[in-house]
């Protein structure tokens, strides 16, 4: 009995003392999210301000019909989803999309595909490897409009050196540059040839990863290097491989100066892709077209938080497993 | 008896490794043949930039090109080190504090924050030049070195924040438990210990910040070309516009403008070999 009433004054007085404990739990739980938020508060202003804003007001632009004077006046007619109507219609959409396919895939295709072999080749132990691995660097680090500028002059019909090449071995030259043909091929050996450190990088440091006794296991059961390469590097890659693949989707979508230095997207439309369309449209013209130029800019978006979506994805999954 | 066994091989392995050396050494050059030519392109007297077939290597060769540079160039190199330099501190100022909290003080959101800022590394350059232009052109902007310097902080402020949360998660929890035993509130934690270990996060960050900035040519197109100040990649441009016969003159420009990424890579190899694994490479 007397026990009893002891625990109760003992509950009694306890509930306080742990209310008041919560009560100073919650305050500095409070008081640890006010800092925590503290800490991100300039980003998310930012974010606001240099990504959420401009992306709305290119919205905007996109279904009003602006030119360069309703930009200063501001009162631009409201046209709804007409400049989208208008450039589907468009016969420039067509090829623009076809030929923006044909550059992000074939440009992947290669660039992952020596990417991963140099990688390999790489992963093998010998004299000067880090020195010649730093060197394949240069490419990628190099200004876009650098790059741009010297495949264009080597790409040159008259004086350029590959032509000079070609004429040497016997083969015909050929106009790089303003035949429409040759235009798109000649814009994507210029991007493969920039992505290829990116996807050797990548590619090697997830060949670091693999265990080498995985390897000394295999090579032991009389494994040869191909059958090693097929059966247990590239099955082990391949989450690494997803992420290098839709990392350099998203990349390639973008590309736009590589492009606007060589070809302008030329002849006609032969080399123009959906970022090269945008441009023409707008800063690229006498007469610029903001509106339609915008709303190629946001099918743009949306094909790339498509491949964005799938890439979230396969990261998420990478890094749950 | 497994010494003796792995001896001869290892010296077989040594032996054939000067094969491999040798096809590494010519795998680079192939691939480094581009960046050859364009400094042998800046040697080449004008005289000989139509020859057919070219000169391989700059056989009496000149410094013409250089010396239009140095005459006509400065000022468009000072201003890309001054974009280049705004923009890392920009860069840091936002995403080393929110890099901070992402990855030890769990802010309410936080997850959201990060997805937004995946996300935003998604969205082409050209859209958000569209966005700014359409900005700027109210606030009067255009032009303006410290428009651009907001403008090119866009490529690299997600990537800066991915990298810091990265780098500060690895951050021991038994360092921060003590500063705060100590009585150090969050914003000294930060200052006098969070930054001083993230010094390789620091670096890594701030060398792509600039190296972006630096070669950034679609925003300093759509929102300088009528500016006072313009950039190195505006410089080069102008070039390929105008005279398309000096050749050498826009090369030797393209030299130049290469230089900070090759003073880059040899200063800070692994910095950069880092910055690209950390994003795509979860360790």
């Amino acid at each position: 009995m007397t026990r009893s009433t002891e625990s109760e004054a003992g509950a009694v007085n306890a509930a306080p003392a742990k209310r008041r404990q919560a009560k100073k739990n919650k305050a500095q739980q409070r008081k640890a999210q006010l800092a925590a938020w503290g800490f991100i508060a300039p980003v998310v202003i930012y974010l606001a301000a240099a990504y959420a804003y401009p992306l709305y007001r290119n919205i905007d632009l996109s279904i009003h019909s602006y030119t360069v004077t309703s930009f200063v006046t501001g009162n631009a007619p409201f046209a709804g989803f007409a400049e989208y109507t208008g450039i589907f219609k468009n016969a420039t959409f067509a090829a623009a999309l076809l030929n923006t396919t044909i550059f992000v895939f074939v440009s992947i295709a290669f660039q992952f595909a020596i990417g991963l072999a140099l990688a390999v080749f790489f992963a093998k132990r010998f004299r000067l490897n880090t020195l010649l691995r730093a060197l394949f660097l240069v490419p990628w680090l190099l200004p876009l409009l650098v790059s741009a500028s010297t495949w264009s002059w080597m790409l040159n019909s008259d004086s350029g050196i590959v032509n000079a090449f070609l004429k040497a071995v016997g083969a015909a030259p050929i106009d790089w540059l303003t035949s429409p043909t040759w235009s798109l091929i000649a814009v994507l050996i210029a991007n493969i040839w920039i992505g290829i450190p990116f996807n050797l990088v990548i590619m090697y440091s997830g060949l670091q990863s693999i265990p080498d006794d995985i390897f000394e296991a295999a090579s032991i059961d009389g494994a040869g290097g191909w059958q090693r390469f097929w059966r247990i590097t590239f099955p082990l890659l391949r989450p690494v491989s997803a992420i290098t693949l839709l990392l350099g989707f998203v990349y390639t979508l973008k590309v736009f100066d590589i492009i606007w230095i060589m070809t302008r997207g030329g002849p006609a439309t032969s080399s123009t892709t959906l970022a090269i369309w945008s441009y023409q449209l707008s800063f690229g013209s006498f007469l610029p077209d903001f509106s339609s130029a915008a709303a190629v800019g946001n099918v743009l978006i949306v094909v790339a938080f498509v491949f964005a979506l799938v890439y979230i994805r396969a990261r998420h999954r990478l890094e749950t497993t | 008896m497994t010494t003796n066994a792995k001896a001869p091989a290892k010296r077989t392995q040594k032996r054939r490794a000067w094969h491999l050396t040798a096809l590494g050494v010519l795998f680079t050059a192939l691939m480094l043949f581009p960046v050859y030519w364009m400094i042998n392109v800046s040697l080449t007297q004008a005289g000989n930039m139509r020859k057919s077939p070219p000169n391989l290597i700059p056989i009496d060769g000149t410094l013409d090109g250089y010396t239009v540079v140095l005459r006509q160039q400065l000022p468009y190199l000072g201003t890309s080190l001054l974009i280049g330099i705004g923009t890392v501190a920009l860069t840091l100022i936002l995403a080393a504090p929110a890099g901070y909290s992402l990855a030890k003080l769990r802010p309410r959101g936080g997850g959201l924050l990060s997805f937004l800022l995946l996300i935003a590394q998604m969205i082409p350059a050209i859209v958000m030049a569209f966005g700014f232009y359409a900005i700027y052109i109210k606030l009067g902007l255009l032009g303006s070195v410290w428009g651009l310097i907001l403008a090119d902080s866009t490529i690299a402020v997600p990537f800066g924040v991915l990298i810091f949360t990265a780098f500060m998660t690895r951050i021991p929890d038994e360092l921060l438990q003590a500063a705060k035993i100590d009585g150090a509130g969050p914003l000294r934690t930060f200052g006098s210990i969070v930054l001083p270990v993230s010094r390789n996060a620091i670096v890594t960050v701030s060398l792509f910040a600039f190296l972006w900035a630096w070669s950034d040519f679609l925003f300093a197109n759509t929102l300088d070309s009528g500016g006072s100040m313009q950039p190195i990649t505006l410089g080069i441009y102008a070039y390929i516009g105008n005279n398309n016969q000096q050749w050498n003159a826009i090369m030797a420009t393209a030299v130049v403008a290469s230089v900070p990424a090759a003073v880059l890579l040899v200063l800070a190899q692994k910095y950069v070999a880092a910055g690209v694994t950390a994003g795509a490479v979860k360790d």
